[in-house]
């Protein structure tokens, strides 16, 4: 960014715009915008934030945890600090001060490309480098050696009577406004993904299917443009689901693969199988599915009153520890004469009756503890109710016990039984749509290319001149670096010894 | 004997040469600075604080000779040397016990980054005359390795298969490279700022050299690391920026180290106030290695306390 007085004109009516435009982009309000974009991203990593995080529930526990001063920090979008206004201000400030220095240095940079190197200033003893030292070759024949010289290490060059100008490095510049720029770049594609993209979770019980349309999603979070009815069509089948952990050694339990096998069909019938794994993710025309948890589905068989079957099939029970003992609920709505619900806990490796809690995270000796009550359901008032919690209020509690795979359990008065036939496992998926990925892709290599060549490259001036005196021919040589770093020593030593030596027969003759 | 059992004797050896040559250093130091005190001959004075022509960076060009730096010191930085050589060791045989790169737990993160710590010192002595700030740099490695061996050690062992990924060896790989340059660039700004409190002097432009050059260095390093971060997330989690905690630290670490590089071509910003972000930027980076994984709750946290 540019260095410039801020010197104002006399005023035409514009002064205090100039004066405003020339603080905003100088270098000094850069580096002050810099540090304060910094700070404002502290209090991001410490307060739970919306749309963020592993834990979608973390602001309304903090809510519930904090009730004094939670709505205070929303007030300030302190929930929201990444899309806030006060931190899109401090960005969006840094943008326009950046353009403001970076574009007139791109003007700049294309004149001085187009223009011949620099005349040599008059006291070439003052630069950087400098070198004096008589020479018995011709003047034409010094200046025409070092302009050579200087050619083949890419110097642009200009050969006059009396000098040899010369210039190298303008990709230095080149790479620092493509390093500016990239930043531009890469806003556009977060933009459009946060425009046009979106994020669902979905999960799956082995067998399942999973159809791309807003309803199969458990979660879906749209963006301000996501076309909600053009979704990629297609569907996925969980055709299995192996985990595997270490069953022994220092990190016992932790889990060390997951492999889910899945078919899908895209929108013309055509179908495929293959496995998603973590870090391998499948990719339907830009649509991508993460695999991204695990857990079990118990399978039961709900029978009522009447012996007909109530409820058959998997049920996905939630995960509560790193053993995977797991909870969640049965109910069977169609149960006559009464309705039936069941509050369940499973334990994949499951102890006798001393614990509740599973003793490892694989599937070894399953129990199923079931908590049975009848009654009401109260899925018939209309409103929403979760999957994964009992309305208790019109239900009664008739009994409980531990079932191991095989095992009934025989509800009181005849009111029904429920068996425990196996357990599933159920695979959790991220599914993210991100069209403007490959923007801040490309985006982020201009940043990466641009930056490294602007922090390595040296642009360095070179001149050679050379004087006839009584004495013979005086070369006078210097460099010097137009950057903070000093031009490198190598070059100028090179040339000098160019010059030096003795001059070949060829050159003689 | 297992390559497991011997990486961690082997660090225990290197704990004790690092040690070894931090006395070595602080010997030589204190037996150059009685020298100078002693024999007040203006030949001497001259000889320890000097102009002195530095072929490669021209703002190091007042700088203290390195012929003061007297054979005790020199000792210590062969030690220093033959210690790195062995930690290196250690960590290979890490990676081969564990059948992966070696930087999956703090514990590893933190042996391999005391190596590239000094592996950035030693790389700078080359370059720059940073002898005085040595016992610095050495004095946090061994801090860094007496934690990863007393709080933070963990026995070899797989990994969990989200980090089953060659991304782990490039992206992690990339941080502790510039990790260590930004270590020891953070003890010459700290050495800078300290120096300048008493006066104006030489040997403090010098320390800005140092930490300057070696932040050229590692800003781009530590740039791609975090590009390479958000391109495993990627294909991880399903999105290659999500402001999770340790994301965050990196992106303000990163603005630091870039309001560090742009108060460098700012008048009157150079030198102490420069200083200040190459501090505050290491500070985040600290914080991003340390806070984020024992405070801060997020999808990092599987690398482990």
């Amino acid at each position: 960014m540019s260095k410039r007085s801020t010197s104002v004109r006399p005023s035409h009516g514009w002064g205090w715009a100039r004066w405003v435009w020339r603080t905003l982009t100088s270098m000094r309000t850069a580096v002050v915008l810099l540090i304060f974009l910094a700070l404002a991203a502290v209090p991001g990593s410490f307060l739970p934030q919306r749309n963020v995080a592993s834990d979608p529930a973390s602001v309304q526990r903090f809510y519930l945890e904090h009730p004094g001063i939670a709505p205070w920090l929303d007030r300030f979008s302190l929930f929201d600090v990444y899309a806030a206004p006060w931190f899109a201000a401090v960005y969006m400030l840094l943008l326009v001060s950046m353009m403001g220095c970076v574009l007139p240095r791109c003007a700049r940079l294309w004149r001085e490309c187009r223009a011949a190197p620099a005349r040599p200033p008059t006291q070439l003893s003052r630069l950087e480098r400098f070198r004096e030292f008589p020479s018995d070759v011709p003047v034409d024949a010094v200046l025409s050696r070092a302009a050579e010289f200087l050619r083949r290490r890419r110097y642009r060059v200009v050969l006059t009577d009396t000098d040899v100008r010369a210039e190298k490095g303008y990709l230095r510049e080149v790479g620092n406004l493509a390093f500016h720029l990239s930043l531009l770049v890469l806003l556009v594609g977060v933009a459009i993904g946060k425009l046009f993209g979106f994020e669902g979770r979905a999960a799956l019980a082995e067998g399942e299917t999973f159809t791309n349309v807003q309803s199969s999603y458990d979660a879906f979070t749209p963006s301000a443009l996501t076309q909600v009815d053009g979704l990629t069509s297609f569907s996925m089948t969980l055709e299995s689901l192996d985990a595997e952990f270490a069953l022994g050694g220092p990190r016992m339990g932790e889990p060390r693969a997951f492999d889910a096998r899945v078919t899908y069909t895209r929108d013309d019938g055509s179908a495929e199988s293959t496995n998603i794994r973590p870090n391998q993710p499948l990719n339907i025309e830009g649509t991508k599915l993460f695999l991204s948890g695990h857990g079990y589905a118990p399978r039961v068989t709900v029978r009522d009153g009447d012996g007909e079957v109530a409820f058959s099939g998997p049920v996905i029970f939630l995960p509560m520890d790193g053993n995977f003992t797991s909870d969640g609920v049965i109910k069977a709505p169609n149960a006559s004469p009464v309705q039936l619900g069941f509050q369940g806990l499973l334990l994949p490796t499951g102890p006798g009756r001393e614990s509740d809690r599973s003793q490892f995270p694989d599937l070894f000796a399953p129990r199923l503890d079931l908590t049975a009550y009848t009654g009401d359901l109260g899925m018939d008032s209309g409103l929403p109710q979760s999957v994964f919690t009992l309305e208790r209020a019109g239900l009664e509690k008739v009994g409980d016990q531990s079932l191991r795979v095989g095992e009934t359990m025989k509800l009181p008065d005849g009111a029904g039984t429920i068996t425990f036939d196996g357990v599933d496992r159920f695979a959790n998926f991220q599914i993210a749509y991100d069209p403007g990925k490959e923007i801040s892709l490309v985006a982020a290599i201009m940043l990466m290319v641009g930056l490294t060549a602007s922090l390595l490259i040296r642009r360095r001036r070179v001149w050679v001149r050379c004087s006839q005196s009584s004495r013979g021919v005086i070369v006078e040589m210097a460099g010097h670096s137009l950057t903070r770093r000093g031009s490198p020593a190598a070059d100028f030593d090179d040339l000098v010894r160019a010059l030096t030596e003795p001059t070949s027969p060829e050159a003689r003759s | 004997m297992n390559s497991a059992q011997l990486s961690d004797d082997l660090i225990t050896t290197v704990l004790v040469i690092y040690a070894l040559a931090f006395c070595l250093q602080a010997a030589g130091l204190a037996v150059e600075r009685v020298k100078r005190n002693t024999r007040k001959s203006p030949n001497m004075a001259t000889a320890a604080v000097g102009a002195r022509y530095v072929p490669d960076g021209g703002i190091t060009e007042v700088a203290h000779d390195r012929s003061g730096y007297g054979v005790v010191g020199r000792m210590g930085t062969v030690l220093l040397g033959f210690g790195f050589v062995l930690n290196l060791s250690s960590v290979i045989l890490r990676g081969m016990a564990a059948g992966r790169a070696p930087w999956g737990n703090m514990y590893e993160f933190a042996i391999v980054g005391a190596a590239a710590i000094v592996a950035a010192y030693l790389a700078g002595l080359r370059v720059y005359p940073i002898e005085r700030i040595g016992i610095w740099v050495i004095g946090l490695a061994l801090v860094i390795l007496g934690c990863a061996v007393t709080i933070l050690y963990t026995p070899a062992a797989d990994l969990i298969p989200v980090l089953n990924s060659y991304w782990l060896a490039i992206h992690v790989a990339a941080a502790i490279i510039a990790g260590g340059a930004f270590t020891v660039a953070a003890v010459a700004s700290l050495a800078q700022l300290l120096r300048r409190r008493h006066r104006s002097d030489g040997e403090a432009d010098s320390l800005e050299g140092v930490s300057y050059g070696l932040i050229l260095f590692a800003f781009p390093v530590w740039t791609f690391a975090v590009i390479a971060g958000a391109v495993w997330a990627e294909a991880a989690w399903g999105r290659y920026w999500g402001w999770d905690p340790k994301e965050t630290w990196a992106f303000i670490t990163w603005v630091f180290y870039a309001a560090y590089l742009h108060a460098q071509s700012t008048a009157g910003w150079r030198g102490r106030r420069a200083a200040w972000f190459s501090l505050l930027g290491y500070a985040a980076f600290i914080f991003n290695f340390v806070g984020v994984n024992i405070w801060l709750p997020g999808l990092h946290s599987y690398a482990g306390v």
